[in-house]
């Protein structure tokens, strides 16, 4: 049985379309997934992500212990600063990718995937031992919402009454609005400007209403949130990451810190990056308007060499393309490769695997 | 509520079949066209293809997903529709108008398993 969001009721009086992801039972289409991926694109799209986990690590040792399980490199990090990462398995093999928030000396805030809460707890509570530290699953307690696109940061400021523009990319702050602490970030996962908002159930309900009744912003469903963030590039876990996918796989190797003292899966990863990795994720680009989709075959001269991780024809850029987890002997820029889509193969060539230009606000 | 038209027949899978003597033109319905959303590709079969009654001759793909065709009849599919190459999206305007393929019926007993509008609308307003 899928659990529900708290804003659930809300999805449901709007007409979405709902179906289960990651867990719960979530919005995935509210008009059509093509507007609503425009309107981040070009204004303001609102999405509840309240499915998403957060953990909370604090105490003495709290930078050591995350420093242990994460890739990438917090120590010594000034308070407010978000990092992107992964934990690994000792092989390299990836636990999940997640964001972790310095929010104080030794306060971390951990944000991790909906499908991977509990693998992911387990996980975290098995390498405890020898660190001082109160860890604690927020994930029951934490509504969240995210705010996408151009307008945002006027949104968050005019409708919202929270002030953020203070904010630069990657950075937190609390704020405290009737007696509770809010936590507000400058990310996303859609290649726009955006925030982050966790709070209580009560208050993401309170905004959700106020966001809707603006008019300045649309709802937006996580059809359009893959559309998005498949179309700048970025990973999902499941598809272009997993336990099989190692960062360094995934072309992910920025957010590995190898000069890092240790973490779990270091040596791994060292060695991957070191002597070279057998299948790699690329971006292809099809010819034909026909749509790869995920665990559809990839072939060269006919031979099987891997398969697509996600595809879609895109729809800021009116293309057919996918990554893919391929032989790492056809990754090199325009090898010339095909995909068999139903009955048929189509001819594609390696591209980078960003098919639009990400808009951040550094 | 989603068009249903007199005098065609229809597929539990949501194809219509419009018969003129010999031949058929097969597409979607109105129905499929809205459960789909914007249609974005058409997979469509080939002149002279052969096509089988439950047996799949394409696909018709949405931003999201992708949705086998079936067909309701058996043939020879004698042209295929072109402007969903460059237009998908004609077929979310007027499914019944947009065919996919037009096909030489090789057994036209096969019709009397499909679906009238009235039954067909019946089963559109259980689902």
């Amino acid at each position: 049985m899928e659990k529900k969001t708290c804003l659930y009721d809300k999805h449901v009086a709007l007409g979405a379309l709902m179906q289960p992801f990651g867990g719960f039972i979530m919005p995935i289409q509210y008009s059509n997934i093509t507007d609503e991926h425009n309107t981040v694109r070009q204004h303001c799209g609102v999405f509840d992500v309240s499915h998403m986990g957060e953990v909370t690590v604090k105490g003495p040792d709290a930078e050591r212990y995350v420093s242990h399980i994460f890739t990438n490199d917090v120590r010594g990090a000034e308070p407010g600063k978000i990092f992107y990462g992964m934990m690994c398995y000792e092989n390299g093999g990836t636990v999940d990718d997640l964001l972790v928030y310095k929010m104080a000396e030794n306060d971390f805030f951990l944000v991790i995937n909906a499908a991977n809460i509990d693998k992911d707890v387990e996980w975290m509570k098995s390498h405890l031992e020898g660190f001082d530290v109160e860890f604690e699953n927020r994930s029951e307690y934490y509504g969240q919402l995210a705010v996408q696109g151009p307008e945002a940061e006027q949104v968050v400021e005019e409708v919202l009454g929270l002030e953020c523009k203070d904010l630069v990319f990657y950075t937190t702050k609390t704020i405290d609005v009737a007696g509770e602490t809010v936590i507000i970030s400058r990310t996303g996962y859609t290649g726009e400007d955006g925030f982050e908002i966790y709070a209580s159930h009560a208050f993401i309900n309170e905004q959700w209403d106020k966001l809707m009744a603006s008019g300045r912003c649309k709802p937006c469903g996580l059809g359009c949130r893959d559309t998005l963030r498949f179309e700048v590039g970025l990973p999902l876990y499941g598809d272009e990451l997993s336990s099989e996918i190692s960062p360094v796989m995934a072309g992910l190797s920025m957010f590995c810190k190898l000069d890092k003292p240790e973490f779990i899966g270091k040596e791994a990863l060292a060695a991957q990056k070191a002597e070279g990795v057998k299948q790699k994720v690329v971006g292809i680009e099809l010819s034909d308007r026909a749509i790869p989709r995920h665990g559809y075959k990839v072939l060269h001269e006919g031979e099987e060499i891997g398969e697509v991780t996600t595809g879609y024809h895109t729809i800021s850029s009116d293309k057919s393309v996918c990554m893919a987890l391929i032989d790492a002997r056809f990754a090199k820029l325009g090898t010339e490769l095909e995909i068999q889509i139903r009955k048929k193969t189509f001819p594609g060539v390696v591209v980078k695997k960003k098919f639009y230009d990400k808009h951040y606000k550094k | 509520m989603a068009k249903v038209i007199e005098g065609l027949f229809y597929s539990e899978s949501h194809e219509y079949v419009k018969v003129e003597g010999d031949f058929a033109y097969v597409g979607i319905t109105d129905y499929a066209q809205h459960a789909l959303g914007n249609v974005v590709y058409v997979d469509m079969p080939e002149v002279d293809d052969e096509v089988e009654a439950d047996e799949d001759f394409g696909a018709v793909e949405s931003v999201k997903a992708a949705s086998d065709l079936i067909s309701p009849v058996s043939g020879t599919v004698v042209e295929v529709n072109e402007a969903l190459e460059d237009k998908p999206e004609l077929l979310n305007e007027d499914a019944f108008e947009n065919w996919i393929m037009k096909v030489q019926l090789s057994d036209k007993s096969e019709l009397d398993a499909l679906m009238d509008a009235t039954a067909y609308e019946e089963l559109c307003n259980k689902e």
